[in-house]
């Protein structure tokens, strides 16, 4: 019998969820702000989506409703991934040891 | 790019996010997480190219559409003031819902582009993922956009509560739930159409009765969300490197949310259900306001700090409002040059967000080493001379830990109270978020300083 390939998402998800717990709670509180900000940023990787919705080819048309969706998505998840991991390191040079 | 090869270095991006994370375990190893992350986004996104394979004029538009946002996002990075931080990350969140909508709409009229089936006959496992990830992403946008509007202030951080709301709320969850179920069976379009409706519906009426001083919560909550969201887009289109970021996202989310309710005290339902405070604690206050309080200016404060051998300060909301920051240091500079020790006590729900006073901190050069979370710290109190609170109030307030009726019974406080002398910079004597009168203010040992944050620290600096 064959193994539905939804089974072997879903299983990269929940261990993907436990790799999430364990890496979360090892992160220093004082990092709590550019945790938000940098999942922020690799959330946008839904842009991937977005580039596929945008560039589907459909009766030569490249603009057809859900080519627009697409484009539409690619903007703001560009605004996210750029503003997201740019604001991230901006913070992340801040944190300095004290000078000895 | 044949599938396997593009599933394996999606499963790489995924790789590379976890990485990412892995970093933020200490500020030395985080820049390059950060890296790491770009690295990851980058290898996404050139995958994808390669394998839609469609360098058309599309991909030249793709590419236009992709420089815009990318140049917004990254003027906006450059600009923004570390002070409007949590705003900045709940508009992020809502940008991130949303595309998770316009992909799902999309996917949803064109899914033959996905190879999800053909229109009126879509997978229904690919038509619930892609439902689910519309509707979370729906919910994380407009309850993000509620958030942004109260932490900038262009809406009322005061809940807003209505009768039968949390009846009307459950109404809505599940007509969500039953339109899933029904889109399956119909597959017709006004279905999808209704559910993203409802659904953003669903997100402000969310976010709407939760108060301003509980945004660490709903910033965290939105977080995890925009990660189910994701995750739930990854689904549909059989994307590695979406579920698993969607995964991390999530989890990260749901443990910030659990991290911020265990330092308030509270459930996550209790937070949620919004509205703490607002109505109980209103009318009894005003008995109180006759005690005594013992005045001070700058030059007392300056003059009490410089003949101490130990300050902590524990900064607050009302430091990140009055932007006191480098004044504070200023201060502490002088302070060190007298040889004074100085360090800083964080609580964990100080200010608007996660970490919020920490980034504050470290943008006006305070090392990161001189800073502490409240269990490092707490003991230490006991042998502190002077310390000095600015803009904080609730997560001092001693009657936590003493009045069983109080809302904020049970919080983990700051044990300021255990100091030779407090120094309170405030506005005014108003009580806090929770609308509870601070004991603090009339002990013997307290000196109150009743001006802007910024404002009485540069003066005392000056005095020093």
């Amino acid at each position: 019998m064959e193994i539905d390939p939804f089974i072997f998402r879903l299983s990269i998800f929940i261990l993907s969820i436990f790799i999430g717990y364990y890496v979360v709670w090892s992160v220093t509180p004082s990092l709590h702000t550019p945790l938000m900000s940098v999942t922020n940023a690799i959330s946008s990787v839904i842009i991937v989506g977005a580039i596929i919705a945008a560039l589907a080819e459909t009766n030569s048309n490249i603009f057809e409703t859900s080519n627009i969706f697409g484009f539409l998505a690619i903007i703001l998840a560009a605004v996210n991934i750029f503003g997201g991991f740019l604001v991230t390191q901006r913070m992340l040079q801040m944190y300095k040891k004290k000078k000895k | 790019m044949s599938a396997n090869l593009s599933a394996f270095f999606y499963l790489i991006s995924g790789i590379l996010f976890i990485l990412a994370l892995r970093g933020l375990s200490s500020p030395e190893t985080s820049r390059q997480g950060n890296y790491f992350g770009i690295a990851g986004m980058v290898i996404s996104i050139i995958v994808t190219f390669l394998s839609v394979g469609n360098f058309g004029p599309g991909f030249i538009y793709v590419l236009i559409f992709l420089i815009l946002g990318g140049s917004v996002g990254a003027f906006i990075a450059f600009k923004i003031p570390m002070t409007a931080m949590p705003e900045l990350v709940a508009g992020f969140h809502s940008l991130v819902g949303l595309a998770a909508v316009f992909v799902a709409i999309s996917a949803f009229l064109n899914p033959e582009a996905f190879s999800l089936g053909f229109i009126g006959n879509i997978k229904l496992a690919s038509l619930i993922e892609m439902s689910l990830g519309a509707a979370i992403g729906a919910i994380t946008f407009s309850g993000s956009i509620i958030a942004f509007l109260k932490l900038r202030g262009i809406m009322s951080g005061a809940p807003i509560t209505f009768k039968g709301q949390h009846f009307i709320n459950l109404i809505l969850g599940l007509a969500i739930i039953f339109l899933i179920f029904y889109l399956c069976r119909s597959q017709a379009s006004n279905i999808f159409w209704l559910l993203v409706t409802i659904s953003f519906i669903v997100g402000v009426l969310l976010i709407i009765p939760i108060g301003g001083a509980d945004m660490p919560v709903v910033i965290s909550m939105l977080n995890s969300y925009s990660g189910w969201a994701a995750a739930g887009i990854g689904f549909t289109l059989e994307n590695t490197a979406l579920i698993i970021t969607g995964a991390l996202v999530g989890s990260s989310g749901a443990i910030l949310s659990y991290i911020m309710c265990k330092g308030m005290n509270r459930s996550f339902f209790n937070v949620i259900l919004g509205g703490w405070g607002a109505n109980e604690q209103s009318g009894s206050s005003e008995s109180k306001e006759q005690k005594p309080v013992k005045n001070g200016n700058a030059d007392d404060a300056a003059f009490l700090m410089k003949n101490a051998s130990s300050v902590i300060i524990v900064p607050g909301y009302g430091m990140a409002v009055a932007q006191a920051q480098h004044a504070l240091r200023e201060m502490v500079d002088a302070l060190k040059k007298n040889g004074v020790k100085v360090s800083y006590a964080i609580h964990p729900v100080a200010g608007r967000m996660p970490g919020h006073m920490n980034v504050l901190l470290a943008e006006a050069n305070v090392p990161y080493d001189e800073v502490f979370e409240l269990e490092e710290i707490n003991n230490d109190f006991a042998n502190c001379d002077v310390a000095y609170v600015i803009g904080a109030n609730d997560v001092t307030n001693p009657i936590a830990k003493t009045d069983p009726q109080s809302p904020i019974y049970g919080m983990p406080i700051l044990d300021v109270e255990k100091s030779k002398s407090v120094l309170f910079v405030k506005r005014s004597l108003s009580p806090g978020y929770a609308g509870i009168d601070n004991d603090l203010f009339y002990r013997d040992n307290t000196l109150m300083l009743f001006a802007d944050a910024k404002k009485m620290t540069e003066e005392i600096v000056k005095s020093l």
